[in-house]
């Protein structure tokens, strides 16, 4: 299954928060889209899984998701959103018993999803019990549950520590070279995107527009912290950025 | 302090220069924290009460003014050895428990009723505002002529007494719910029922805990009301029994019961806040 994005433009109210965006999503990638802070990514993002409807333009899905896909479209979030009072695997049976799979089909399905995710051992855990990392673990665990046909990533490492988000980087390499998984992936941070995006769309300040997209052909795997055409490769993000970010923090806000 | 290295080498630090004082760094951090070390409350009761019964007994506080305290505790063990306690506490721990949780299951409905539709939301709002600050015991004559003179005017006295602090309670809880989870809830498909009853209902637990204290504590002053007015046994029938004859003892073993049952209810919330909320950080 493919996501497009044809003609988006969204406004709120006088303000134009996105002109005219144009995008696919390709099936087996991870598509980051970086930007200035207010340039109305993650709000894209909201567009892309149907949280929000766009004043102008409209996002389709070609082909449909594969058949054993519960929620094709699923999200991780920038603040985990775990149930606090539910412990780690009662996040996830909870949302598998709301779409009809229980017993030793939801059993099979959390074991394996847990062990991919590293959290085995933490099954009966409650949330306020694990560090940020490891609930960002329990909340993508709970997204690949879902066996989702795109992740939608709205800044799932932001809340982080800079230790803790190498560490999830590398899980998050480590779970696609296994298993390669449609993504869209917002982040404000050039480091993670490239390091984790087959493709990067790089957004102007509001109104958001596309102002360049690059690939890159290095597989994740081998791509290394300090990688100097990686480091190349952030360096002209900076600069394609920079002048962007810089009248971005200048604005008022006016909302 | 430019020699960077010097400061790992675990050495005492450099001389003080001459005629420099050495003192500590003045410490103007910590309080605020209150806590409640265990017995503390129970001595001020021990306190208060050996103060009242030395006071009656010295003879500077008159036996007119405050009973001396053995003489209505041993009011109390004779009313429960003479089986009048139990006959008295039955019927109002029945009212107070259909009373009580007519309105808090009503109030707990209304009030997510209220948190979750506008149309609940402008149309009952303002309706629950106008109500909550009528007296309820006001209204007992009207409930005697809705509802008779036997105990359903006395439930449904207290069934509105608790009724409305438990609505804006309720619908201050749901207003609270992180609304990231319910976006959560959404994200992932969720039917609509079960967003409420997994995510909304258990995310506004504490603020509707917290707000049955409240209800319960008004539903023993409305229990007592009710039956100041028209019943046979009871407690508060018994607290204004004893009142009308100047029975201090018997006054102050009845009002002794009530404090006990407020203390009561009070620890039950505080027990079922355990079990549910242990989930709050």
């Amino acid at each position: 299954m493919e996501l497009r994005l044809e003609g988006v433009s969204h406004r709120y109210g006088d303000v134009e928060v996105i002109r005219d965006i144009n995008l696919s999503i390709p099936k087996g990638r991870i598509v980051c889209i970086v930007g200035p802070s207010g340039c109305g990514k993650s709000t894209l993002l909201r567009f892309l899984g149907g949280l929000e409807r766009p004043t102008g333009g409209q996002v389709t899905q070609v082909g449909s998701p594969p058949e054993d896909s519960i929620n094709p479209l699923t999200y991780v979030f920038q603040d985990f959103a775990l149930l606090p009072w539910r412990t780690v695997e009662g996040n996830i049976s909870f949302i598998l018993a709301d779409h009809g799979v229980r017993g030793a089909r939801a059993e099979a399905i959390i074991s394996d999803v847990l062990a991919r995710t590293k959290l085995s051992d933490f099954r009966k855990a409650l949330p306020k019990q694990l560090s940020g990392g490891m609930k960002q673990r329990v909340a993508i665990a709970r997204a690949l549950a879902v066996n989702p046909a795109v992740l939608l990533m709205d800044e799932p490492l932001s809340a982080l520590d800079s230790q803790t988000r190498e560490l999830l980087m590398d899980d998050l390499v480590t779970l696609w070279t296994r298993q390669p998984f449609t993504a869209v992936y917002v982040t404000h941070n050039l480091a993670e995107a490239v390091r984790l995006g087959h493709r990067i769309v790089v957004l102007s300040r509001r109104p958001g527009q596309i102002r360049e997209v690059v690939e890159i052909d290095t597989p994740l795997e081998s791509r290394t912290l300090g990688d100097p055409a990686l480091d190349r490769m952030q360096k002209h993000l900076w600069t394609l950025m920079r002048a962007e970010a810089e009248a971005a923090d200048m604005e008022l806000v006016n909302d | 302090m430019t020699d960077i290295s010097a400061v790992s080498s675990g050495a005492p630090s450099a001389p003080l220069p001459a005629n420099a004082q050495a003192s500590p760094v003045h410490f103007r951090g910590g309080g605020f924290r209150p806590k409640s070390p265990r017995g503390i409350g129970l001595l001020v009761f021990v306190v208060l009460i050996a103060f009242l019964e030395w006071g009656t007994r010295a003879g500077f506080i008159s036996a007119l003014t405050v009973p001396r305290p053995t003489d209505v505790f041993a009011t109390l063990v004779d009313f429960a050895q003479s089986g009048g306690l139990w006959k008295n506490l039955h019927p109002s721990l029945m009212r107070l428990l259909v009373g009580g949780s007519l309105g808090a299951l009503a109030g707990i409905g209304v009030g997510v009723m209220i948190g979750l539709f506008s149309v609940a939301r402008a149309g009952l709002v303002p309706l629950v505002a106008a109500l909550f600050p009528i007296p309820k015991i006001a209204l007992l004559p009207l409930f005697v002529i809705w509802f008779g003179i036997d105990e359903s005017s006395k439930y449904a006295l207290i069934a509105f007494g608790t009724f409305t602090p438990t609505v804006v309670a309720t619908y201050g809880a749901v207003d609270n719910v992180d609304r990231s989870l319910i976006r959560m809830g959404q994200s992932f498909g969720l039917k609509w029922s079960t967003i409420v009853l997994r995510i909304v209902l258990p995310g506004a637990m504490p603020g509707i805990l917290s707000g049955l204290r409240v209800s319960l504590a008004i539903a023993i002053i409305l229990l007592v009301a009710a039956e100041m007015l028209g019943a046979e046994y009871g407690i508060g029938a018994y607290i204004l029994q004893a009142g009308s004859l100047y029975d201090l003892e018997r006054l102050f073993a009845g009002v002794t019961i009530l404090s006990l049952l407020g203390v009561i209810l009070s620890a039950l919330v505080g027990l079922i806040e355990k079990r549910l909320l242990g989930w709050r950080a």
